[in-house]
């Protein structure tokens, strides 16, 4: 019951850093409408937020901000890799960009595509939401290694 | 009054003789080696009346590894009365990778060459500032030079 209820009123903070926000942003707005699965509402700060959504490339330079963002947030939190240049590094495999974000903090869906479809970015947040439903309250005494 | 290019070329190779190295062509642009030392001359020069190149499109270098000589300066000069642009390279030996700044004669140069110090290791005597401009403190090595390892990283935190 608790897991219902909260799948269905995400607070999302996009963590906006490359090409594929311009895919988020159809994705949020009224064309593919995000808030028929009740993620309508973006927070902009992270403490208020409970899904990371980690839109674009992330440089060594930037993982540290990440990292803070991630740990400034509440729990229960969960964290999208969106785009292969987050979930992989993508094409970037060089001395700048990290090699995936899960090399930095945990990360619970990944989002394929250069950029990805935005019926994919829905698919996979379906697919959070079942993920949620069946979590249990572990997370109350369990906190999540970071 | 305008000035054709020819002009300004002939202008540049009669009081520059000793320090110009060659004048090429390529894809229509034309391309001035010179000698590194004479780069503040021949700049101060264009920038006065009547060429006015007042203003700098671009400063870059690039590294010719194994040769002699191993990076070369590139400057991107444009002349907005005349509407004309110009190229100037100039080689930097490998042991001895310094050069004059153009800081006191165009602003902008300020970014490109901190750009240049930190992507290449150039040394730009006379620079108010030098410091690395995309890497962070702790970075070391310059990543653009041909010997940095293709995928060495150098994470700034531990990574998981």
């Amino acid at each position: 019951m608790l897991g219902w209820g909260r799948k269905f009123s995400l607070f999302q903070y996009p963590f906006i850093t490359a090409c594929c926000g311009m895919e988020y942003m159809s994705v949020a707005c009224a064309h593919y409408d995000l808030d028929r699965f009740g993620m309508g509402w973006t927070r902009f700060t992270p403490r208020q937020a409970d899904m990371l959504l980690v839109v674009g490339t992330i440089s060594h330079k930037e993982a540290p901000v990440l990292r803070t963002v991630y740990d400034q947030m509440t729990e229960p939190k969960w964290v999208v890799a969106f785009g292969a240049c987050a979930v992989s590094g993508g094409i970037y495999d060089n001395y700048a960009v990290v090699q995936g974000i899960d090399r930095i903090i945990p990360v619970d869906v990944y989002i394929p595509g250069c950029p990805p479809r935005p019926e994919t970015i829905i698919n996979a947040l379906i697919k959070l939401q079942k993920k949620i439903q069946k979590e249990g309250h572990e997370w109350r005494f369990q906190r999540k290694k970071s | 009054m305008a000035i054709s290019k020819e002009k300004i070329l002939e202008d540049l190779k009669q009081k520059f003789s000793d320090n110009i190295l060659d004048m090429t062509v390529q894809f229509g642009d034309d391309i001035i080696h010179i000698k590194k030392e004479a780069l503040l001359d021949i700049v101060n020069f264009l920038k006065e009346d009547p060429y006015a190149f007042t203003m700098l499109l671009d400063l870059t270098c690039v590294d010719y590894q194994g040769e002699e000589e191993r990076f070369e300066m590139v400057y991107h000069l444009f002349s907005l009365s005349l509407n004309q642009r110009l190229r100037f390279k100039a080689r930097l030996q490998q042991n001895d990778c310094k050069i004059v700044s153009l800081t006191p004669i165009f602003k902008n140069a300020n970014w490109l060459e901190r750009e240049v110090y930190d992507m290449f290791g150039v040394h730009f005597a006379g620079h108010p500032y030098l410091r690395r401009l995309f890497m962070y403190d702790g970075f070391e090595g310059h990543p653009l030079r041909k010997d940095y390892p293709l995928r060495k990283q150098q994470p700034k935190i531990h990574l998981r």
